[in-house]
């Protein structure tokens, strides 16, 4: 009977294990291997190379730290602009109609939205008219334009500039969900008490915000980490703006090196896994 | 020395108007109760006087200072919140100690006065937890500690015991009033519960609609209300009412309800002679209502015959749910009374302490 029992439950379990297997562990597995050959045909065993190339070779030294740029700027820019606009648009009458306004760029495709961007950033020389919104702008306050695509000191933060663009209203609508959820009562309560309203919002609303803006923050740090399609469709990773994501798409589909390819995917799975720990952690404990 | 005056305050809301023409003096070291039902105005005036919400009209005075417009941090007033509204984030010392780090009060001041907060409220050992690990009763503590540690002018308490258990609100009202004694400050507390109201007030002002019905000391409200209102308000059970009419025979002044008719004693004949062939509301609380066979000396009325509807034996006091005719009165007899459901039976009402109101204003019509 218990056997029964015991076999019945591995058959129901045996569906989901499977699936796992197939798509998610045997694929990890295989990339970690693939990683250590090079070559067409992956018959060479290059050990480390390929990873030693990835910490040594320049262009891939710029690709991690456009990586980090991108997560300490889009992430720290984005929770701080999103905090921001709730906190404001909490205080107004017109709120629900702000807030759909800031989380409609959620909905357009991050395709389309680098496209949108690549013609706001459309750059002509000084002699001739502006038809980029941006160096139209920037023209029309009496500045020289910019080539924002193209110009290794400003394409980086252009580029960010449209993903922050992008994930505000993201932010904007779960912190303001948090915000919330603070009973009314506790700020009565810290204005009786004697706080003026900037020391209600850094003693108390801050704090009471906290597990909210950390589960915003890393699942922006995940998306920064993972950044692709913004960066493919503007740059192509040119100019130097290359990112992880885009350069395990270069190796793979434009060199044909599957090795390194599967070298970045390693390299960007272990970047990714303490932020998805933190996060199960957290919904554990809630 | 904190004297609070309301002069002709008025809340509205929109169109709705919360507070109407609300004047109270309330005077230094003085414990006030508003009591009303849910929406009757009295968390609104507290709020107004917290400085949480504006002021549609009139003025409001702290002492000798017009506080209209005057932010809640700089009125020198204390709350305790009905949610308790403790920082969830701060410990119990930090919570105690928010209001003093604010006005930048040294450390080596401020300790001893949050342990002292603590230890009057008896959670001196609970300083390190977060309100969270705390239970009802104890972040009840806290939320007072928290309030009287900034020794304010004038602490206000909105509903804080209706939160607790039965048993930890009778013990925890017991300790409000002993606070309020030693700390000699201004309390104003809001409730529904005209329990609360009676025992620990020094004067009461009942509201209904954003009206103040009555001010006084609570046997004064018990005793004397002005309207249909207090006198069902305050007291419980609540005080019997009924119609009937002033009629006078040879034996003397009698009361002519439906289906029921009641003597009116010789020494309050007078107060009803005015009001002969006049239908009038009287009430008569439950106690004054006795089980025939148990009738305290001295009263002499003669019985009125009744059918028993429910008995509630209390253990020292049964109610009886009586129907007099068409009328439904509660008693609370004798616990030794032999009457159970559905008997007919005849009751003493002893209307020695009978009320009497104007049917259409509802006004007492004693003088």
């Amino acid at each position: 009977m218990r056997t029964r029992l015991v076999t019945a439950a591995w058959l129901w379990v045996l569906p989901a294990f499977v699936l796992l297997g197939v798509f998610l562990v045997y694929p990890v597995v295989n990339t970690v291997y693939l990683s250590f050959f090079s070559g067409r045909d992956m018959s060479t065993f290059v050990g480390l190379d390929n990873y030693v190339y990835l910490v040594t070779h320049p262009e891939t030294i710029t690709v991690f730290r456009n990586n980090l740029l991108w997560l300490v700027l889009f992430t720290a820019t984005t929770v701080a602009l999103g905090l921001l606009l709730a906190v404001l648009s909490n205080q107004v009458r017109y709120e629900a109609l702000a807030k759909a306004i800031i989380f409609i760029p959620m909905a357009v495709s991050f395709t389309a939205a680098a496209v949108i961007w690549r013609f706001m950033y459309i750059f002509r020389p000084p002699q001739f008219e502006q038809t980029g919104v941006v160096n139209a702008a920037f023209t029309a306050l009496g500045f020289d334009p910019i080539p924002w695509i193209t110009n290794p000191s400003v394409n980086n933060y252009a580029l960010i500039a449209a993903g922050i663009w992008m994930w505000t209203g993201f932010a904007l609508v779960v912190i303001s969900a948090g915000l919330k959820g603070i009973s009314a009562e506790v700020l009565e309560a810290a204005r009786v008490d004697g706080a003026n309203e900037i020391q209600i919002f850094w003693h108390v609303i801050l704090p009471m915000l906290r597990s909210v803006l950390v589960v915003v923050a890393v699942t922006l740090i995940i998306n920064s980490l993972k950044v692709f399609d913004l960066v493919y469709v503007m740059t192509f990773g040119n100019f130097a703006t290359d990112v992880l994501a885009n350069r395990m798409f270069k190796e793979m589909f434009t060199f044909g090196n599957f090795g390194r390819a599967s070298a970045v995917a390693v390299v960007l799975l272990l970047a990714i896994v303490p932020m998805m720990l933190s996060n199960v952690r957290r919904f554990r404990r809630e | 020395m904190a004297r609070v005056l309301f002069d002709h305050v008025t809340k509205r809301f929109g169109e709705f108007t919360a507070l109407r023409d609300f004047n109270l003096e309330i005077a230094d070291k003085e414990f006030l109760v508003l009591v009303g039902p849910s929406g009757c105005g009295k968390s609104t005036a507290l709020r107004m006087l917290a400085g949480l919400e504006d002021i549609t009209e009139g003025s409001i005075f702290i002492e000798e200072r017009r506080v209209n417009g005057v932010p809640a941090k700089d009125r020198d007033i204390a709350m305790v919140f009905q949610s308790y509204a403790l920082y969830p984030h701060m410990t119990v010392y930090d919570n105690i100690a928010f209001g003093l780090r604010l006005r930048r009060m040294p450390k080596d001041e401020m300790d001893p006065k949050v342990k002292e907060a603590a230890s009057i409220l008896g959670v001196d050992t609970l300083l390190d937890r977060k309100p969270g690990q705390l239970s009802g009763g104890q972040r009840q503590r806290v939320a007072v500690a928290r309030a009287i540690v900034r020794e304010p002018k004038v602490f206000l308490l909105d509903e804080p015991l209706s939160n607790l258990d039965a048993k930890l609100r009778v013990h925890t009202r017991a300790e409000i009033s002993k606070l309020h004694q030693r700390l000699g400050t201004t309390f104003v507390y809001v409730t529904h519960d005209q329990v609360e109201a009676m025992t620990m007030a020094d004067r009461i002002a009942v509201m209904n609609e954003g009206i103040i019905q009555q001010v006084g000391s609570p046997q004064k409200l018990y005793d004397e209300p002005v309207n249909v209102f207090v006198a069902g308000f305050i007291g419980s059970p609540s005080m019997n009412f009924f119609e009937a009419e002033v009629v006078e025979n040879g034996e003397g002044v009698r009361l002519e309800g439906e289906g029921f008719v009641v003597d009116v004693p010789d020494d309050r004949a007078d107060d009803v002679r005015g009001f002969l062939g006049r239908r009038m509301v009287f009430g008569v609380r439950p106690e004054n209502i006795h089980d025939k066979d148990y009738v305290p000396a001295g009263i002499t009325a003669a019985p009125t015959a009744v059918k028993v509807d429910v008995t509630e034996p209390m253990g020292n006091e049964v109610f009886l749910h009586l129907m007099a005719g068409d009328t439904k009165l509660l008693a609370r007899v004798d616990p030794r009374t032999a009457m159970r459901a559905g008997d007919r039976v005849e009751v003493v009402i002893d209307m020695e302490r009978m009320h009497i109101f104007d049917p259409e204003t509802k006004e007492s019509a004693l003088s």
